[in-house]
């Protein structure tokens, strides 16, 4: 797989929606001559909780204030990395095990930026957006997953 | 008559049985005043903890916040994003 150098949106990009993640496109958005690091992290629906066998997920949203709480955490992102390489989706909705329900790419000269940069939004991004999952277990229950105390930027 | 727009979400939202409700103000008063004022308004409203996470216009915000007529007042359960 190779990023086409200079076909990413000018600055970083952030965007949530209930429609699926397309990996490809979310890392087409990054990457630049100049790069010498590339980076995907994807995080995926997995099949236990705690000792429970878990069948899905529902993703919910406040979703205007969502959408500009993951764009200031691009901007932050960027102006860590040194470049305006960002970028990063969050699903929302009905999610089955192994789909993604976040990505995030990032592209920078040398890869320490890039690792650290990616691995930052996703710690802020636990902390501060304003989103919610439920967890709907084998035997046919749900329950909402036990988060964090949203906190501003 | 002057309203506030409250969102509640997730476990919130279960819990009151809607996403938005409109509450009558009379007039400016803050995040913590408002919480109270739900709060005794009896059940479901007094299940919701006395210091709840909430965002004013879309900014988290704290108990001191002012909250005006027309201000839309998001009650945010713990987050659990990613």
């Amino acid at each position: 797989m190779s990023t086409s150098a200079g076909s990413g949106s000018p600055g970083p990009w952030a965007l949530v929606s209930d429609e699926p993640i397309d990996p490809t496109g979310v890392l087409g958005r990054v990457g630049a001559p100049e790069d010498g690091a590339v980076l995907l992290f994807l995080g995926t629906v997995r099949d236990h909780a705690e000792g429970r066998a878990v069948g899905g997920l529902d993703y919910e949203a406040y979703l205007p204030m969502a959408q500009s709480v993951l764009e200031e955490l691009a901007r932050e992102a960027a102006d860590r990395l040194g470049t305006e390489r960002v970028a990063v989706q969050h699903r929302v909705g009905s999610l089955d095990i192994g789909d993604v329900s976040v990505a995030v790419a990032v592209s920078s000269p040398h890869r320490g930026e890039s690792f650290d940069a990616a691995r930052t939004l996703m710690d802020d991004l636990k902390r501060r957006l304003p989103v919610w999952k439920r967890e709907g277990y084998v035997d046919g229950t749900r329950e909402w997953v036990d988060g964090t105390r949203i906190e501003g930027g | 008559m002057n309203t506030v727009k409250a969102l509640f979400f997730a476990r919130y939202r279960d819990l009151i049985g809607e996403r938005e409700v409109d509450l009558p103000v009379s007039g400016p008063l803050s995040v913590g005043e408002l919480v109270r004022t739900l709060r005794s308004r009896g059940a479901p409203y007094s299940e919701l903890p006395p210091d709840p996470a909430v965002a004013v216009n879309r900014r988290v915000a704290d108990a001191d916040t002012p909250v005006e007529p027309g201000d839309e007042v998001a009650f945010l359960p713990p987050v659990a994003g990613g």
